[in-house]
């Protein structure tokens, strides 16, 4: 009787009519059982592990998780950028490693990434017309320099950078922090992308440019039907852009919580994402000195060389219970509607309700 | 007043560049109170840091105080921080104001276990007591959340972001200084990790008597931990007033737009102010009213002529023209 999150996405995404949405049924992108292990000077670090998410076109979903939880390396791996040790990735139904290389072509222009670093991710050599014109011309959208131009000025109009002629000639190091993120946005979108994965697309920029581009993004999302791989580590960011759509928290490489925005931001479930909620500072005193705070049992991030056997928060978690936590991975398990959770404890807890 | 412990009037410090003199900090006057935190919050390049770097002397070669006024009181002395020769320098750092870096996770030095900086650093100021400093730095790292035994035979790579955080802090304090200013302190950490930085630093302060400055580009960090807030744009404090003053009823249309732009994650959703254009060239900064260019309130006054920090409530002062239009 409980509904799969991912089925029921679509529904309500904010996107109301999906001209291209082939069988509304099948996911645009779907990760199943996907794991990526690093070898590190002869050690083997598991970045992710065991994920599968199902994402509907249209649809937004934060991973959200402290650094070093994987967030990247799954983002990476959505956009086709590296290999999972295991498991599959599939796009619009298809594995994507099985592809033909001129399906794979399509895929990967169709999956845009935005890199977590904007200051490594632009030629510092090119003009930001150098920059944008390549994959217009590399791809034939456009036929020559001049449509490039076209092209390259409607895009940057769209992220906001106007008059677009001011930008054409300057060079990534002329550009403030903020600027440099909207020719990143501005560069992705050269392809027309169905998926952005955008990598800490706000973080590295101060708070009032911060707004101005996230609402540069959530009217990219509505106006374009983008779907939207929204990866940051602040939580407050993830509730405000995906408010409409679902969060995904990850803990040393697993989803341990998935579900609807304002469901896990004000009803968490998962005793690491309450631990995460309770202790984040809020930007008002009243809210934030009153705040109830979750303690852990200890502060010390566990490595990822030595994940804790059993449930991999159990060293921290307040709820620990002995024989069991520690003893066996608890499954990423339904435990009401829209919403799926790791915790052997939740668990029980909910299906003691439901009898 | 009696219970003042640092007082700056009237500062300004300038570095050269190609282009021109970059005016970092420009005309900033205030005071810290004993066993008060003050929080200075602003946006990158506003010149928090060179702030905090002049109240130390520890500002690069490059740069220049043009003009001003530091003083630090204890005891019913004082001390004229821009007059004082190296010797005097050497012994008011440490023991009198302490600063920790910003970034300064990496400021430790690698090749030395954590109990050799603490030793290094008393000795330095005369300390020779080995036995009495290390008791100390034990005393210390339990206050800040460390187990002292592993901490202080470790070397720094073999601690986290956090725990090299904390021990800075410690080592802030080895010389009990009576104000420590601390650069962007929980910057880079993890929510976790900086929740722990957050509960140590309430507890120092209820435990020890000093006054605390910290400075972050971070406002929850503000409204969790200040008493008294100061907002910084352009180089200049533009508004000061205690912390509920600064978030609930802000007199600067720029504090306004800053304490509207954050997102909080209890509770409702709410739109978010953006702020129009982009930050001051600290070159050639706006005319008049350096904040004219961004504010929904400038008048032609404000582009001509520059606010003064006046009094617009009981501990309350901003620079604004048109204060009395700001509504929360
Ligand atoms: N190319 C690589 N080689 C070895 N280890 C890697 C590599 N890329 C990532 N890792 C490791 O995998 C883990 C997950 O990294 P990832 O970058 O995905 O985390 P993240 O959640 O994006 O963190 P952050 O918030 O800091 O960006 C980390 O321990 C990281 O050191
Ligand atoms: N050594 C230097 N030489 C020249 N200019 C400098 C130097 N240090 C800082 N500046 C300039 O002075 C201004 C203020 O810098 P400062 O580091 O004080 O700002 P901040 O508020 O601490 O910023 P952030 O939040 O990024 O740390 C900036 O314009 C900066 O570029
Ligand atoms: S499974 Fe056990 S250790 Fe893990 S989160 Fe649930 S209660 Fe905590
Ligand atoms: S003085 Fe004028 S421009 Fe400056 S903040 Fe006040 S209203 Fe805005
Ligand atoms: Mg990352
Ligand atoms: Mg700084």
């Amino acid at each position: 009787m409980m509904a799969d999150p991912s089925l029921r996405a679509g529904d309500t995404s904010p996107n109301g009519d999906r001209p291209n949405a082939a069988e509304p049924s099948t996911p645009i992108i779907e990760l199943d059982h996907v794991s990526r292990v690093f070898e590190q000077r002869r050690r083997r670090v598991k970045a992710v592990d065991d994920v599968s998410l199902a994402i509907q076109e249209g649809e937004v979903v934060c991973l959200v998780g402290e650094s070093g939880c994987g967030k990247t390396t799954t983002g990476k791996m959505i956009a086709g950028l590296i290999h999972p040790s295991a498991g599959e990735i599939r796009y619009a139904g298809r594995d994507i490693w099985a592809m033909g290389k001129a399906e794979f072509q399509r895929y990967r222009l169709a999956v845009q990434l935005i890199h977590q670093d904007p200051y490594a991710s632009l030629n510092p050599a090119h003009t930001v017309y150098g920059i944008m014109s390549a994959p217009l011309l590399q791809h034939g959208i456009a036929a020559n320099h001049r449509q490039a131009r076209e092209r390259v000025r409607d895009l940057l109009s769209t992220v906001d950078l106007t008059p677009p002629d001011d930008f054409l000639d300057k060079y990534p190091h002329q550009l403030s922090g903020g600027q440099r993120q909207r020719v990143s946005v501005a560069r992705a979108l050269t392809v027309s992308p169905k998926v952005i994965v955008a990598d800490e697309a706000v973080s590295m920029v101060d708070v009032s440019i911060r707004v101005s581009l996230l609402n540069m993004l959530t009217r990219l999302k509505r106006d374009l039907g983008v779907t939207f791989v929204f990866i940051t580590h602040d939580l407050a960011v993830a509730k405000h852009f995906a408010w409409e759509g679902r969060i995904a928290v990850m803990y040393l490489g697993r989803i341990i919580e998935v579900g609807r925005t304002p469901q896990v931001i004000n009803h968490p479930q998962h005793p690491y994402t309450r631990a995460l909620l309770s202790a984040i500072p809020e930007a008002d005193p009243r809210i934030t000195r009153t705040k109830e705070r979750l303690q852990l049992r200890s502060l010390d991030i566990p490595s990822l060389l030595n994940i804790p056997s059993g449930c991999s928060f159990h060293p921290r978690c307040p709820w620990f219970e002995e024989g069991l936590c520690e003893v066996s991975v608890p499954p990423l398990a339904d435990v009401g509607a829209d919403m799926r959770v790791a915790c052997h404890v939740v668990a029980r807890e909910r299906a003691k309700e439901a009898a | 007043m009696s219970d003042l412990a640092l007082l700056v009037e009237d500062l300004w410090v300038e570095y050269p560049a190609r282009r021109g003199v970059v005016k970092a900090v420009r005309g900033v006057t205030f005071e810290v109170h004993r066993g008060e935190t003050l929080a200075l919050i602003g946006e990158s390049g506003s010149g928090k840091t060179t702030l905090g770097l002049a109240l130390v002397r520890l500002l690069p070669k490059a740069a220049r105080i043009k003009r001003g006024r530091i003083m630090y009181y204890r005891n019913g002395t004082s001390q004229d921080i821009l007059a004082l020769n190296a010797e005097e320098l050497r012994r008011f750092r440490w023991q009198e104001c302490a600063m920790v870096f910003q970034g300064a996770q990496n400021a430790l030095n690698p090749v030395l276990r954590i109990e050799a900086q603490f030793l290094d650093t008393a000795r330095a100021h005369g300390l020779s007591d080995a036995n009495a400093v290390r008791e100390r730095a034990v005393e210390l790292l339990k206050m800040v959340q460390l187990d002292p035994q592993r901490v202080l035979h470790s070397f720094p790579h073999e601690l986290s972001g956090g725990m090299r955080q904390r021990v800075l802090i410690a080592l802030g304090l080895l010389l009990q200084p009576q104000v420590i200013i601390l650069d962007e302190p929980t910057t880079a950490l993890d929510i976790l990790t900086q929740r722990s930085i957050i509960e140590v630093l309430r507890r120092l302060r209820a435990q020890l008597d000093f006054s605390l400055i910290f400075i972050s580009h971070d406002l929850s960090l503000a409204a969790e931990l200040a008493d008294r807030v100061a907002t910084v744009y352009a180089g200049a404090i533009v508004e000061i007033g205690s912390v509920y003053d600064i978030f609930e009823r802000p007199r600067h249309p720029y504090t306004l737009a800053l304490t509207r732009s954050v997102p909080t994650v209890t509770g409702d959703m709410h739109p978010l102010a953006s702020i129009p254009g982009s930050p001051p060239d600290l070159i050639a900064p706006p005319l008049g009213c350096a904040f004219h260019p961004r504010c929904p309130l400038a008048t032609d006054q404000c582009k001509r002529e520059e606010p003064p920090l006046e009094r617009v409530g009981k501990e309350q002062m901003a620079a604004c023209w048109h204060w009395r239009e700001v509504n929360p």
